[in-house]
C-alpha cells in the first residue's frame, strides 16, 4: 500500500528544480546538480510506486483536500489526480528517459552558452508531462499539455539561428492551433455532461444516447491530440522541430513528448471516457497504416541523419496507432509495448546523433564514414537502437513488431498486416543507410582526430542500449504482469463499443 | 534640450502618467490584498501593479523603471515567488494534502484576515505574475535595441 | 435562430483566425489570426457558462440569492487559465518574430526557406 499524498511530487519535484536553478544560475555546476537530482527523484519516485502498488489499484488523490465535498454534493469537486496501471507504465517511461537525458546533457550542452535555460525549461517540460499523466481531470489535461507544448517550442529554438528559429514559429502555430481545437473539444464535453471529472464523464456519457455532436468532439480531439502526436495528416511540424532543437531535447521530443501528450491522450480520451467506439478504431487504423506509409518512404530519401530519425519516429506512431486501432488485447499490448521500445530505442538514436555531432561538427551523412573505429561505443549503440528499429530478432523492436502484426491477422485485417510487413522492410532499408554511410566504409581524413565523446554521455548511451537489448524480457509472463499488463486491462475496461 | 530631442511621448501622456501611476500601483496592491473577498486575486493585481511599471517605461522613453529593476531581479523575483506558492503547497502535504489550507481559520465573509493561506498565495501568485510580465517586457524591449543596434 | 446566434458568431470569428493563419505571409499577421482564433475560443467558453436571466455568483448579505438564479462559475475560472496560457503563447510568438527579423531582414514568411521537405 501506497501513500496517496505523494502523488503530487511527480509534477511539484520537476517544477521545484525548475524555479530553483532560475534562482541559483549563478553558481557553477548548480543546475546540473539540481536537473539530474530532480529528474531522479522523480523516477524514484515511479520505481516506488512500480513496487509497492497492488495490480489493478487505481489511487485517487484529492488536490487541496477537496474531497470531503464529494460525499455531501454526489459528484466530484475539485482535481483529481488519478494513478492506475496506464499512468504508472507511461510514468515509468517518461522518467527514465528524462533522467537519462539530464545525465547526458551534462556534458553535451556545454556546446551552449545558458545551461540553465536549458535546463530550466526541460524541467519544466517534465513537469507538464507528468502532469499530463496523473491527471484525472479533462482541463487540467488541457493546462499540462499546454505547459508541456510551450517549454518544448522553446526548446526547439534554443539554437536561436535561422534554423531553429522558423521551426521553432512552425511548431508554435501549429501546436496553438491544436491546443485551441482541444480547448474547444473539452468545452463542447463540459457544456453536455456538466463535469470536467473524466470518471464522471464516463459515467453520464455511457449512461445515455449520445448525440450528433459527439462526432464533432472526436474529430476535434483526433485532430488536436493527432497533430501532438504528429499523425500522417498533421505531422508537417515534426520533421522540422525534432532535428532542429538541440540532441536531448530531440531525445526527449521524440522520445516521450509525442507519446505523453498525443498516444496517451488519445488512448486515454477515447479507450477509457468515449469508450472506444467503432468509428475511432477505424479512423486509427486508418491513420496508422497511412504514417506508417509516409514516414518510411520519406525517410528513404533523407541526408540528414536527424532528419532521418524525425521521418522515422512519424512511421512508428503509425505501428503504435495500428495497434491501438485494432482494439483486441492483443493489439494494445502490442501497442504499448511498441511504446516502451520506440521511446527507448528513439532516444538512444537521437542521442548517438548527438553524439556524433558532438565528436564530429556534422550530421550529413554524405560527410560521415568510418567512424566506428573511432566512436567505439557511440557506434556500438546506434547498433543496438538500430537494430531495434529495423526489427531484427533477438532486439525489443522485433518483438513489439511481431505482437502488433500478429494482432491484426488474428483480428483478419490481412491488408494491414501485410502492409506494416512491407514497411518494416522499408524501415530495415533506411536503417542499413544510416548506419552504413555513417559508420562503416572508409574514414575520410578531416575526422582522422575525432575523440569518443565524454564520460557522462558514455554512460547514458550505454545504459539505454542495454535496455534496447534486454527489452524483450518485458514479455516473459512474470515481469509483464507486473508493467504491462495493468495498463493493458485499463484501456480493455474503458471500451464500452459503439456509440 | 527641445522637446523633440526629449525621449518618451507627449506632455499630455506624461503629466497624467505622473499623476495615476501611482494609483495604478495602489490598486493593484488593494486587489492583490482582498483577493480572497472581492473579484480579482494575486493574477489580476501582478498584471496591475506590472502595468504600472511599464506605463512609467512607455511613457517616459525606456530607462526609467527598467533602471529599477534590472532583469536579473525581476527573475530572482518571479523565482521566489514560484518557490513561496509550491512551498506553502508542500507545507500543506504535512496537514493532509497537496495545497491543503492549514491555517484554518473561520472565514468571515467580509473580513481580511480570515482565509488562512490564501491570501499567502495571492502574494506568491502575483510576485510571480507581475516580476514575469515586466520579465516580458523587458526582455522584448532589450531584443529590439539589440537588433536595431546591429543595423 | 436568434438564441444561437452568438455561438454561430463565435464560430464564425474562429474561422477568420484560421484563414488569417492559413492565407497571411506577413509573420505578424500570422500571430494575429492565432489571437483571433484564441479569442473566439475563450468567447466561446464564457458563453457556454450564461444563462438567461442569470447573475454572478457571489452570495451577499443583504438580499437573498438563489443558486439556481446564478450563472456557472467554473467557466469563468477556467478561462483565465486560458487566457494566461494564451498570453504566454503570444508573448512566445512575438518574441520569435522579432528574432526572425533580425536574422532574415523581413517578416514575408515565403521568403524564410531554410527547411524544406
Amino acid at each position: 500500500m501506497i501513500s496517496a499524498s505523494i502523488v503530487p511530487l511527480f509534477v511539484a519535484i520537476p517544477l521545484a528544480g525548475a524555479f530553483l536553478i532560475a534562482l541559483f544560475k549563478r553558481i557553477k555546476g548548480m543546475p546540473d546538480t539540481l536537473g539530474v537530482l530532480a529528474s531522479a527523484g522523480t523516477f524514484t519516485i515511479s520505481i516506488l510506486f512500480l513496487l509497492k502498488m497492488e495490480i489493478g489499484q487505481r489511487i485517487i488523490y484529492n488536490v487541496g483536500n477537496w474531497g470531503g465535498f464529494n460525499e455531501v454534493l454526489g459528484k466530484i469537486v475539485g482535481i483529481q489526480l488519478v494513478t492506475d496501471g496506464l499512468t504508472l507504465f507511461m510514468l515509468l517511461i517518461v522518467n527514465f528517459v528524462a533522467f537519462i537525458v539530464a545525465v547526458y546533457s551534462i556534458n553535451y550542452m556545454t556546446r551552449y552558452t545558458q545551461k540553465w535555460q536549458f535546463y530550466c525549461l526541460f524541467l519544466l517540460m517534465l513537469a507538464g508531462m507528468n502532469g499530463v499523466l496523473i491527471t484525472g481531470d479533462l482541463f487540467n489535461l488541457f493546462v499540462f499539455v499546454e505547459i508541456a507544448s510551450l517549454a518544448s517550442y522553446a526548446l526547439v529554438a534554443f539554437g536561436t539561428e535561422k534554423r531553429e528559429l522558423e521551426a521553432s514559429f512552425k511548431y508554435a502555430v501549429m501546436g496553438g492551433m491544436a491546443s485551441l481545437v482541444i480547448l474547444l473539444g473539452v468545452i463542447f464535453l463540459y457544456s453536455y455532461t456538466g463535469t470536467l471529472n473524466m470518471a464522471d464523464m464516463t459515467g453520464i456519457l455511457a449512461g445515455s444516447e449520445q448525440p450528433v455532436l459527439m462526432y464533432l468532439v472526436f474529430g476535434l480531439f483526433m485532430a488536436g491530440f493527432g497533430l501532438k502526436a504528429a499523425m500522417v495528416p498533421f505531422h508537417a511540424w515534426l520533421p522540422d522541430a525534432h532535428p532542429s532543437a538541440p540532441a536531448p531535447i530531440s531525445a526527449m521530443l521524440s522520445g516521450v513528448l509525442i507519446k505523453a501528450l498525443g498516444v496517451y491522450a488519445i488512448a486515454r480520451v477515447f479507450f477509457t471516457v468515449f469508450g472506444f467506439p467503432h468509428q475511432i478504431s477505424i479512423i486509427l487504423m486508418t491513420l496508422g497504416a497511412m504514417s506508417m506509409g509516409v514516414g518510411a518512404l520519406v525517410a528513404l530519401r533523407q541526408w540528414d541523419m536527424k532528419r532521418l530519425l524525425a521521418y522515422s519516429s512519424i512511421s512508428q506512431i503509425g505501428y503504435i496507432m495500428l495497434g491501438l486501432g485494432i482494439g483486441t488485447p492483443l493489439g494494445i499490448l502490442g501497442a504499448l509495448f511498441h511504446l516502451f521500445n520506440h521511446s527507448i530505442f528513439k532516444s538512444l538514436l537521437f542521442l548517438d546523433s548527438g553524439a556524433v555531432e558532438y565528436a564530429s561538427g556534422t550530421r550529413d551523412m554524405k560527410q560521415m564514414g568510418g567512424f566506428s573505429r573511432k566512436l567505439p561505443v557511440t557506434s556500438g549503440s546506434t547498433l543496438a537502437g538500430a537494430m531495434s528499429l529495423a526489427g531484427v530478432p533477438p532486439f525489443a523492436g522485433f518483438w513489439s513488431k511481431l505482437v502488433i502484426i500478429l494482432a491484426a491477422v488474428q483480428a483478419n485485417h490481412m491488408k494491414l498486416a501485410a502492409w506494416a510487413v512491407l514497411m518494416s522492410i522499408v524501415t530495415i532499408a533506411y536503417v542499413l543507410k544510416m548506419t552504413r554511410f555513417a559508420f562503416l566504409g572508409s574514414l575520410k581524413d578531416v575526422f582522422a582526430n575525432i575523440k569518443e565523446v565524454p564520460v557522462f554521455m558514455r554512460i547514458s548511451l550505454i545504459l539505454l542500449a542495454l535496455v534496447c537489448i534486454f527489452g524483450g524480457m518485458l514479455l516473459i509472463p512474470e515481469v509483464r504482469d507486473s508493467f504491462l499488463s495493468p495498463a493493458v486491462r485499463v484501456l480493455i475496461s474503458g471500451m464500452r463499443g459503439g456509440v | 534640450m527641445s522637446k523633440e530631442h526629449d525621449p518618451g511621448m507627449s506632455v499630455i501622456v506624461k503629466t497624467v502618467t505622473r499623476l495615476t501611476v501611482g494609483l495604478i500601483l495602489l490598486y493593484g496592491i488593494y486587489i492583490i490584498l482582498h483577493g480572497h473577498l472581492t473579484p480579482g486575486g494575486g493574477f489580476a493585481g501582478g498584471v496591475i501593479v506590472a502595468l504600472a511599471f511599464i506605463n512609467l517605461d512607455l511613457a517616459f522613453g525606456g530607462s526609467i523603471s527598467a533602471s529599477i529593476f534590472s532583469k536579473t531581479s525581476t527573475s530572482v523575483v518571479e523565482a521566489l515567488g514560484a518557490i513561496m506558492l509550491l512551498s506553502l503547497g508542500l507545507i500543506g502535504l504535512r496537514y493532509g494534502g497537496f495545497l491543503e489550507n492549514f491555517l484554518h481559520s473561520d472565514g468571515n465573509p467580509g473580513q481580511l484576515v480570515s482565509a488562512g493561506i490564501i491570501p499567502l498565495e495571492n502574494i506568491a501568485i502575483s510576485l510571480k505574475v507581475g516580476a514575469g510580465l515586466f520579465g516580458i517586457f523587458l526582455i522584448l524591449i532589450a531584443i529590439q535595441k539589440f537588433e536595431s543596434e546591429k543595423k | 435562430m436568434n438564441a444561437h446566434l452568438p455561438y454561430i458568431l463565435c464560430i464564425i470569428l474562429f474561422c477568420i483566425g484560421v484563414y488569417a493563419i492559413i492565407s497571411k505571409r506577413n509573420i505578424i499577421k500570422i500571430i494575429l489570426g492565432v489571437v483571433i482564433a484564441e479569442y473566439a475560443v475563450n468567447l466561446f467558453l464564457i458563453l457556454v457558462a450564461y444563462k438567461v436571466g442569470g447573475r454572478s455568483a457571489i452570495f451577499s448579505e443583504t438580499q437573498v440569492i438563489l443558486p439556481e438564479s446564478m450563472v456557472d462559475p467554473l467557466p469563468h475560472a477556467l478561462v483565465l487559465t486560458s487566457i494566461v496560457i494564451g498570453l504566454a503563447t503570444t508573448a512566445f510568438l512575438i518574441a520569435l518574430a522579432i528574432r526572425l527579423y533580425g536574422k532574415y531582414g523581413t517578416f514575408d514568411i515565403t521568403r524564410m526557406r531554410e527547411l524544406r521537405g
